[in-house]
């Protein structure tokens, strides 16, 4: 039984007739970049929100230090909060910067001195202390991300997952999230799975890079092995652009 | 025939009514909207459609029903509420509340899907959501308990039968303003229509402004 | 377990303010609304033509002043202020309907049945003209038949109320019933009688109405009475109190103290001098037959 803060085992998933996932293995450290990349519509989504417990698995388990959780039940509700996803496309509240960011500190009960504190703190790590009290929806796509990830960022959790969350912004701010990142992953040591299809976000952030292709995970490797040595044709074949996605 | 004085109890009477319908009728009927927009349950569309049925319940066959039950001889007719403000209140809550409704189910499901995993993600439980989506929708919300305004402060069949129009009693401005027509006296009945339309226009006004300002 | 906090906790307590204001206001509304003995008021069902003629809001302050019992009332018609009567929702009954009232109290539903006044039907028309020829005649029969004859404009209120089937009672008496298809000199306009007056007025036309309704408003009216005294046009009105076997709530002191009054000498004669348009609609016609 695996103790890594994350294991997939034989993950299958289909959504009517169409099978996404066919069997995804794998483990993820503690305290890694764990990044998944592949074409679009490989079920990159599907993957992060099984991890997340949005979803459950046809078949298969996924673990969190060994232990799994049935979807419906309190624990799952419990290991969801020590998690946290960054969607792509911003999906902000109707309301301030502020309320945004502390939404998931209300969720679990934190009390509001503490609160407060958190939360500037979150808006300051994204640059965005001055806006916090206008309104979500007013902001830039860009800074609607920026905080969209403090919102997650605040809640300390234990395993980070982000889904294409820079897909669509602009040079900036796709360099100051991922630099908050990488900041975030060595202040707090956090473990963090991004999914991108972003080749060159993966090679700048990851420490190990997963290829997902037709439902299986065709290889998993640390980063640099995976850019300059890739093991398999069919990574050959994505990397060289040969692959449409 | 009617002097300042009763004007003033008219459109006292009329606003008291009206906005107490309208409050009763939110307040059931906001709830009950989120949950039927949100919830899964057997037979949700069903009441869905009902919801949305009820919007186009004519207003006079609201009052006849609860005339019929208010009655002496009527099931409720020991609380004695026909021919009073009360019954009139509760006859129009009747009619506000599926409108509330009904615009609270179609706000609701507005909300981005997206929100749902997002609040999920973040760490919610459907309780916490359904605040949640409430929060974003609130726009819509608050359209539908306007709306419902709209229809209470404009009404008469209900009013009418279940009220009496009694004068000094259950007289509002719309019962008035019938009552003047049948008398032919159409300068007064356009008067009671100016005086409705003004109050109506500054409640609505006065919403505005609360919604402009985020209060709302 | 604990329950779980609500983000936007304002939202809430927008609503739990909203519901305890409804609460006290539904209390509020209850408590001046339930019934509470002894009563100090009655509820009086009555027809649209007896509040149209005014005589109502001049005689209750003088009841209530009597008696201090207030009077509510609510005029539908005819029919109907029976039936609310009948279901107990109405103390006393005031309408101008003999055979419905008869089976009324034949039903068992009426305590008693006292005459208190009697008004009568008038054919009016145009002020400055009279195609058919009628003014003067003392019979409406007559009168209808050279309407008829004349193709003179003529509405009719076509809306089966007290007026409405005196007129096609005349029309039957005729022999003839005119409809709006086939004959272009016949209107309906499913209207109350100030109203139907109104249009007569505007499209210089016939119309059949009672005395008081016409009276009231006939400074605003380019018509004037053609016909009358006809003795079958009389219109009577009595008043019945509500049997208290239909309903214990009904408040039958009060009612039969109303019933008095309208039949005793102080109410007959505030009847007899009621006054409108100049002339004196009410012929008090009273009887006490309560008990």
């Amino acid at each position: 039984m695996s103790a890594a803060p994350l294991s997939l085992q034989g993950i299958h998933k289909s959504f009517g007739a169409k099978q996404v996932l066919r069997g995804l293995d794998a483990e993820v450290q503690a305290g890694e970049i764990f990044s998944i990349v592949g074409p679009s519509g490989a079920g990159k989504t599907t993957a992060l929100r099984l991890l997340d417990l949005l979803d459950s698995p046809d078949a298969g388990r996924i673990t969190f230090h060994g232990k799994s959780y049935p979807i419906r039940s309190p624990e799952s509700l419990a290991q969801r909060r020590r998690m946290a996803l960054v969607m792509q496309n911003p999906t902000v509240f109707r309301a301030t910067a502020f309320e945004n960011v502390a939404y998931g500190l209300w969720l679990r009960g934190v009390p509001d001195a503490e609160l407060r504190g958190r939360v500037f703190a979150g808006l300051d790590f994204v640059g965005l202390l001055e806006a916090a009290k206008d309104p979500a929806e007013k902001l830039s796509g860009g800074e609607q991300q920026r905080i969209a990830f403090a919102r997650a960022a605040v809640l300390n959790p234990e395993i980070l997952l982000l889904d294409e969350f820079t897909a669509n912004l602009d040079p900036f701010n796709v360099r100051l999230l991922e630099q908050s990142i990488l900041r975030y992953r060595h202040e707090t040591g956090c473990t963090v799975v991004i999914v991108t299809h972003n080749l060159f976000q993966a090679k700048r952030l990851a420490d190990r890079v997963a290829l997902l292709l037709d439902g299986q995970f065709v290889e998993v490797a640390p980063a640099t092995d995976f850019f300059d040595h890739p093991a398999r044709a069919e990574t050959r074949a994505f990397l060289s652009g040969e692959m449409a996605y | 025939m009617t002097d300042f004085s009763e004007i003033l109890q008219i459109v006292g009477l009329s606003i008291l009514v009206s906005g107490t319908s309208t409050l009763i009728g939110s307040v059931v009927g906001v709830p009950l909207g989120v949950l039927v927009a949100l919830r899964k349950f057997r037979g949700r569309n069903f009441v869905r459609t009902v919801a949305f049925t009820f919007y186009g319940f004519p207003p006079v066959l609201a009052g006849l029903l609860v005339f019929l039950i208010l009655s002496r001889g009527g099931p409720l007719g020991f609380l004695g509420f026909l021919f009073t403000p009360i019954g009139m209140i509760l006859a129009q809550s009747v009619i506000v509340m599926p409108i509330v409704m009904g615009i609270t189910i179609s706000a609701m499901m507005m909300v981005e899907k997206r929100l749902h995993d997002t609040s999920l993600a973040l760490g919610a439980n459907e309780r916490q959501w359904r605040t949640t989506a409430l929060h974003d929708a609130r726009v819509g919300v608050f359209t539908a308990v306007m709306v419902g305004f709209g229809r209470a402060i404009s009404e008469v069949g209900t009013v009418l039968i279940v009220g009496g129009n009694i004068r000094g009693q259950t007289r509002v401005l719309t019962t008035a303003i019938v009552l003047e027509i049948s008398q032919a006296h159409y300068v007064e009945a356009t008067i009671f229509g100016i005086i409705l339309f003004v109050i109506a226009f500054a409640v609505f006004a006065f919403l505005q402004r609360l919604q402009a300002k985020g209060v709302v | 377990m604990p329950r779980e906090p609500l983000p936007w906790p304002s939202f809430v307590t927008v609503w739990r303010a909203a519901f305890v204001l409804s609460a006290l206001l539904i209390a509020a509304g209850m408590a001046v609304s339930i019934d509470l003995q002894p009563r100090s008021f009655i509820v009086l069902a009555t027809t649209t033509s007896a509040r149209d003629s005014g005589l109502l809001d001049y005689l209750i302050p003088y009841f209530q002043s009597d008696t201090a019992i207030g009077v509510r009332y609510t005029a539908v018609g005819t029919g109907q202020a029976l039936d609310l009567g009948r279901r107990g929702d109405a103390d006393v009954v005031l309408v101008h309907a003999p055979s419905a009232e008869l089976a009324f109290m034949a039903a068992g539903q009426g305590l008693c049945r006292s005459p208190v006044m009697m008004n009568q039907f008038v054919v009016v028309g145009p002020n400055q003209s009279d195609p058919a020829g009628i003014l003067g005649l003392t019979n409406a029969t007559i009168a209808f038949e050279r309407i008829r004859t004349t193709h003179s404009l003529f509405i009719s209120r076509g809306d089966n109320s007290g007026t409405n089937i005196i007129e096609k009672t005349i029309w039957s008496w005729v022999g003839y019933t005119p409809s709006t298809t086939n004959d272009t000199w016949y209107k309906e306009s499913g209207q109350g009688m100030a109203a139907t007056l109104d249009i007569a007025s505007q499209l210089v036309a016939y119309t059949l109405s009672d005395d008081g309704t016409f009276l009231v408003h006939s400074a605003n009216l380019e018509l004037r009475i053609d016909v009358q005294h006809d003795p079958t046009l009389r219109n009577f009105y009595s008043v019945i109190p509500v049997n208290a076997s239909v309903h214990p709530s009904i408040f039958v002191t009060g009612a039969l103290r109303f019933a008095k009054w309208l039949t005793s000498a102080t109410g007959q004669s505030l009847i007899g001098n009621y006054t409108a348009g100049g002339v004196r609609p009410f012929q008090p016609d009273g009887q006490d037959l309560c008990p």
